[in-house]
């Protein structure tokens, strides 16, 4: 049984907190942090990287492309 | 599995555009602008057209277009893109040429030159960014404000005897026999980043196929202007965008029904 | 010698351009320079050079198609006359501020308004000084025959591209109209894609290929030192302009007391009245400036040295006048500059002339 992991890699400084990312996430994985970037933004991160399946869509609607997405399958016995 | 052992090469599965530049855009937090710029780059790139690609640059929040998209491009006048287009595609038939606007340059100022642009059927694509508002200057009442919205010129919101009516002139650039595909898109959702995706790759394979003017419209939102978040201002859109600003396909010379939509 | 055929001013800037590989035309009717547009039609060039005519929806399109199509190194051009000049000075001033080269041709005729469709010389500031927002310069040239209108086309296109700086051609409905004979130019092919991309690739939107920056053509610029390097880089420009391109014609200037300066359609007029003031005894010489802007500063002053007096013969309320009394200031000999011209379309006869040269040096 295969099960799919992903991870999201924020471009903190590039980031400008605007939350679409949060908002599409079907997994709930991320949000905004309570840290700010060097100009002043909530950037986004990921709160519950275990829960990423790596759908991209945070990737997609993200207006200023500050996510790169990572998927991968992994076995259940390799979790 | 260590977050580390997924972060690997092989596993990529989206990242931003060779074409997109690396600088950070002046747009607001949220804007749908960036957006479009990212699919713009994404299809130009996927469909191997850089080296033929002219962009045309608005005058509004778009005007720095051009230092994001690592094509050649040309900044026009407030509302006259579509002219200076027709100038580029008439000498260079074989270049793909792209306008790109908003709503007070094209639905307001430069309406002349859209209509008579995609009536003449100038083989060019036209993404037009409708967000109901004037941003760069302040937030003031475009001509496709809603009824009722509030901007800095109708601060009791547009009053129909005062401002007139908010304008679908994509409706009636459908009417006009140069074009062969309009369209209307969002970008607020995955999947609607996707839609709007295939139909501005369409839109570019239209000229390439010389079929004349493709028009694709962007609802999108000004947060900034409209004075809401981003992800307020894209359930604004929904719920009173969408009914006035249907999306869907309003001709495609591809299909033989056309559907008013 | 080239083909000679008796034609009209507005037909001969048509065939001239098609003659000098011109990729190019966009505009829109008015009189009186309908038929530039009309033979460009008529001659089908597309078919002969592969040169693209299109009428536009208004003076607004057509000059940004001038704007696009210059963008990107071919050779275009628009006619318009005054009206419709002003409604493509937005326009021009965004092609100066863009330093894209093309030619723009202003049959003129008398305004304000929509004034009159007779000839008139009253664009001359819009001219000369810019005509839109910013400080910028067009290159003017001012044919007085029908000859000039053929031979200007392809000078106006050298100097443009030379300067990288929209050219003008500023003539009057009167030349527009008037039929004479004119030795046309041989054919010269339009620039190939490889020799556009020699003469225009460093700056012309012609697609980015791998390897080179994109190229992109604005005049916007948000920072104000930028902004003001570019304007002084501008200004540069016009200054090796006034210093390289001057042109003018003299006539009789050497033992002349008094001269007339005059352009286009009033210097024929005028080259008639130093005929008779001549006969008169009068030693009275005719300065024609060619080139409006560049004007022929250093031409008025050097004759300021030697002569009485200018008579500035215009068909407007007096425009060029203010450009030869700074050329007299600059040159400082000063002496007295007159003015004499009729206005509303009316040409000036070289009867008044004469009187008007009589009573304001000969009388008292």
């Amino acid at each position: 049984m295969a099960k799919v992991r992903g991870a999201v890699v924020v471009d903190k400084e590039g980031c400008k907190g605007c939350g679409v990312c949060v908002e599409v996430c079907p997994q709930d994985v991320l949000s905004l942090n309570r840290e700010v970037n060097s100009r002043g933004y909530h950037y986004s991160y990921m709160k519950n990287p275990e829960a990423c399946i790596g759908c991209s869509n945070c990737g997609v609607v993200c207006p200023d492309t500050c996510l790169t997405i990572y998927r991968v399958k992994v076995l259940e016995s390799e979790i | 599995m260590d977050i580390k052992d997924i972060i690997k090469p092989e596993n990529l599965v989206y990242k931003k555009s060779e074409l997109l530049i690396d600088t950070i855009m002046h747009y607001c937090p949220g804007c749908s602008h960036g957006v479009v710029h990212k699919i713009l780059s994404e299809v130009i790139d996927e469909m191997g057209i850089q080296e033929k690609t002219i962009g045309i640059a608005p005058v509004g929040c778009a005007v720095f277009a051009y230092n994001y998209i690592d094509i050649d491009w040309q900044e026009a006048a407030h509302g006259r893109a579509p002219a200076v287009a027709t100038g580029v595609v008439r000498l260079n038939p074989d270049n793909i040429v792209f306008a790109y606007q908003g709503d007070g340059d094209l639905a307001s100022i430069g309406t002349a030159e859209i209509i008579h642009a995609c009536n003449r059927g100038e083989n060019i694509v036209v993404i037009f960014i409708n967000n109901g508002i004037y941003g760069m200057t302040g937030g003031q009442m475009a001509p496709t404000t809603l009824v009722g919205q509030v901007t800095s010129t109708t601060p009791a919101g547009r009053n129909v005897d005062l401002n007139g009516y908010p304008m679908k002139i994509t409706e009636l650039i459908a009417q006009l026999p140069g074009t062969s595909y309009v369209t209307r898109q969002s970008v607020q959702t995955a999947a609607a980043v996707r839609k709007c995706k295939r139909s501005i790759k369409k839109a570019f394979q239209n000229v390439i196929d010389k079929k004349g003017t493709s028009f694709v419209e962007v609802v999108s939102t000004c947060n900034a202007g409209w004075k809401m978040t981003p992800v307020g201002a894209n359930k604004w859109m929904e719920e009173n965008m969408f009914p006035f600003y249907p999306l869907g396909d309003m001709k495609d010379s591809d299909k033989k029904e056309v559907s008013n939509n | 010698m080239g083909e000679l055929r008796l034609m009209k001013g507005n037909e001969v800037l048509a065939e001239a351009a098609i003659r000098c590989g011109c990729d190019g035309y966009f505009g829109y009717p008015i009189t009186p320079q309908s038929e530039v547009m009309e033979t460009l039609m008529a001659r089908q060039p597309w078919e002969e050079t592969g040169m693209v005519v299109l009428q536009a929806e208004s003076e607004v399109a057509a000059i940004n198609m001038i704007y696009g199509a210059a963008a990107t190194g071919k050779k275009v051009m628009t006619s318009s006359s005054s009206p419709g000049i002003s409604l493509m000075s937005e326009g021009i001033s965004y092609i100066a501020g863009s330093e894209l080269p093309c030619l723009i041709i202003n049959v003129q005729r008398g305004g304000p308004g929509l004034g009159t469709i007779q000839p008139s010389q009253a664009d001359y500031f819009q001219a000369v000084k810019g005509g839109g927002h910013g400080d910028y310069k067009l290159i003017v040239l001012a044919p007085s025959s029908v000859q000039e209108m053929n031979d200007f086309v392809d000078l106006a296109f050298e100097l443009a591209f030379k300067y990288r700086n929209p050219a003008m051609i500023l003539t009057d409905g009167a030349i527009g109209q008037m039929m004479e004979k004119v030795e046309l130019a041989d054919f010269k092919p339009r620039w190939t894609n490889d020799e556009l991309i020699e003469k225009c690739g460093s700056w012309a939107t012609t697609g980015k290929p791998a390897g080179r920056k994109p190229n992109i053509i604005t005049s916007l610029e948000m920072d104000s030192a930028k902004m003001e390097a570019n304007n002084k880089r501008f200004q540069e420009k016009y200054r090796k302009m006034e210093e390289e391109e001057p042109r003018y014609e003299a006539l009789m200037c050497d033992d002349a007391e008094y001269v007339i300066v005059a352009f286009g359609t009033s210097s024929r007029v005028c080259q008639k009245a130093i005929e008779l003031a001549r006969a008169k005894g009068v030693k009275v010489g005719l300065l024609r400036p060619i080139t409006l802007y560049p004007f022929p500063k250093k031409a008025i002053a050097e004759l300021s040295c030697r002569i009485k007096g200018f008579l500035s013969v215009e068909m407007s309320a007096g425009q060029m006048i203010e450009d030869i009394k700074l050329s007299v200031f600059e040159g400082g000999c000063i002496v007295p500059v007159k003015f004499f011209g009729r206005l509303g379309g009316i040409i000036p006869s070289p009867g008044e002339v004469v009187k008007a040269l009589e009573e304001n040096f000969l009388k008292g």
